[in-house]
């Protein structure tokens, strides 16, 4: 018999349930207040070399503060699960060859360098095709199937996509064999992030958070990630999480730090609150064409900027706010 | 009434999906295509975004798979794991797919142009959920540009599967049985796969279109079904209701 195939990639994170569990066992479990700044909690909670994961998908409910914040800390070497990571992506790539040494050095890959129907970014083509940072390849769902088997406390979980191809085979998948029916599926290892970001709607001090519309794999990778950094729009009391429990999807026991930032996925979309800036996008994937323009714009709109409120504030401030809500409800179509 | 290739092949496209169905899309043609059928042939269709969006009113053409418009009025906002094992329950008829390179088995590449996986000449965004997706429901439709830079003999990458290297491919890799590539639709043809080479063979030709032409925009040896029909080209009524109320900024038919 023919031995099972294996995908050739490498495993940029370590899948055992047994090590996840004593980072796990390290977590602080009281109930204590972790309100803090965006800077304060990149400084603590990421680290040089570290495995990082960014929740929402594409630019929709992106915590833009805390990968603004990682390029400024200029945090080095860094593994990234890109799970249809899109204006994240190119945010992280800035800090690749432009004079600042590497942020990114490896990469999963489900989705990255492309920002949907926006266009490829040609920065971030500009560093993968330089061949600096280490690809390996898996598909949207086969990325978030590692986060849930990490969110389960196991070391895999069976899926039956990514068979047969290419994607297979640049993965670190291996093809198993059901014990039970003796089909063929794809054994998925476990991904713990060393640290997440997520952006929520709602979130009290402890670190107990809401989150209105799709979900993506954030209650996944919440559970997975053995240190987590939420940003939210709106803090809100503890006594307002306990009117309603059953709206609360991360609990306090995942989080590490809480930071409000309200507008904290501009320019991406946050549903129910603002819609992406598409004008401001389209800026980044202009300006990125021309490396040294691009550096000036990377000063003026990150390196240069003390915090997330003074890039608002150079991106339009409150009126441009105000105009992308009135966009997300639709008000400027006359409803 | 005049039309343009874009506008017949959302045409095109919307017509091959039926009332009471299923549809993973994404952004764009797709998009467009399945918010048609909604308002002509399929009006119980049912559009799932593999961000989470369940059975959205779109209001208007998202820019994201992700974004508030994916779950605008839908009946959920769920997540990818749920969308996917949806998909892998056996629950989704269709999904719509694209990408820069299709070869005769239907196969696609997203991922890279190029020889050396390391270096790429061009690096492309990769799977996203798209090798899910065609691993996962039952049909797969391509809707994409017919040129030989597309439709090569070999693909530089093969990131989703069609029926790989043949009959019985998908099954043997361990992809779930009955599942595979459905139909192309191009700016030149609607292409189909041949029931035992599991190969494409042409279908319909749009108008004023020859297969010559057909033969010289593909890479790889092409079938035809015969008799060879003449695609319908669009009626009134789905162009008024696709520039109207579909697409009325024109985003997929162009200016």
């Amino acid at each position: 018999m023919n031995s099972l195939p294996q995908g050739t990639g490498a495993l940029f994170a370590d899948p055992s349930a047994n090590r996840a569990r004593e980072a796990f066992a390290a977590k602080p479990r009281a109930l204590c207040d972790k309100l803090t700044t965006v800077a304060d909690a990149v400084a603590r909670l990421v680290r040089d070399g570290d495995y990082l994961a960014i929740g929402g998908f594409g630019a929709n409910r992106l915590p833009t503060a805390v990968v603004h914040e990682v390029l400024r800390q200029g945090k080095q070497d860094l593994s990234f699960a890109g799970h249809t990571a899109t204006h994240d992506f190119q945010i992280l790539c800035a800090g690749n060859l432009t004079g600042r040494g590497r942020t990114l050095a490896k990469v999963d890959v489900a989705y990255v360098v492309g920002l949907e129907a926006r266009g490829l970014s040609p920065h971030a083509r500009r560093v993968i095709e330089s061949g600096e940072v280490e690809c390996v390849e898996w598909s949207n769902y086969t990325l978030a199937v590692r986060l849930k088997a990490a969110a389960m406390g196991l070391p895999f979980l069976p899926a039956r996509s990514l068979l047969g191809t290419d994607t297979f085979r640049h993965s670190a998948a291996k093809v198993i064999v059901c014990p039970f029916t003796g089909e063929k599926l794809v054994a998925l290892p476990a991904l713990y992030p060393d640290v997440s970001a997520i952006h929520v709607h709602e979130a009290d001090r402890y670190g107990n958070c809401r989150i209105r519309g799709t979900t993506v794999a954030d209650i996944e990778l919440a559970r997975a990630s053995k240190r987590l950094i939420i940003t939210c729009e709106r803090l809100i009391p503890n006594d307002e999480i306990r009117r309603d429990p059953t709206r609360t999807v991360i609990p306090f026991l995942c989080v590490d730090a809480v930071c409000e930032v309200h507008y904290g996925s501009y320019p991406g979309n946050m549903p129910y609150e603002y819609f992406s800036d598409e004008d401001h996008l389209r800026r980044w994937l202009t300006v990125e064409k021309d490396l040294d323009a691009y550096k000036r714009f990377l000063e003026e709109h990150v390196y240069g900027v003390k915090d997330f409120a003074e890039y608002l504030q150079r991106c339009g401030g409150l009126p441009r706010m105000q105009q992308l809500r009135q966009r997300e409800f639709l008000l400027d179509r006359g409803r | 009434m005049h039309y343009n290739p874009m506008e017949l092949m959302i045409c095109c496209a919307a017509r091959l999906l039926e009332d009471g169905k299923t549809a993973a899309v994404g952004t764009g043609v797709p998009c467009a295509a399945a918010m048609l059928a909604q308002r002509t042939c399929a009006p119980h269709l049912v559009i799932l975004f593999e961000a989470g969006g369940v059975a959205p009113q779109l209001p208007t053409m998202p820019i994201s798979v992700g974004d508030s418009r994916t779950f605008y009025r839908g009946v959920m906002a769920t997540s990818m794991c749920d969308i996917m094992e949806t998909c892998q329950r056996g629950l989704i008829d269709y999904t719509f797919l694209g990408g820069a390179q299709i070869d005769a088995h239907g196969n696609l590449n997203s991922t890279m142009i190029g020889r050396d996986y390391a270096r790429p000449d061009v690096r492309l965004p990769g799977s996203g959920g798209a090798n899910d997706l065609a691993s996962l429901c039952w049909r797969i439709l391509v809707v994409t540009i017919h040129d030989r830079r597309r439709f090569v003999e070999r693909l530089d990458f093969l990131t989703t599967p069609g029926y790989l290297s043949g009959p019985g491919a998908r099954e043997a890799a361990g992809l779930p049985p009955g599942t595979g590539p459905y139909r192309v639709i191009t700016d030149l043809a609607v292409i189909g796969y041949h029931e035992q080479t599991k190969r494409m063979e042409v279908l319909s030709l749009h108008p004023g279109v020859g297969l010559e032409k057909v033969r010289e925009a593909t890479g790889f040896e092409l079938h035809v079904r015969e008799p060879l029909a003449v695609t319908e080209p669009p009626t009134e009524a789905e162009l008024r209701i696709l520039r109207e109320e579909v697409d009325p900024h024109r985003y997929c038919i162009g200016r």
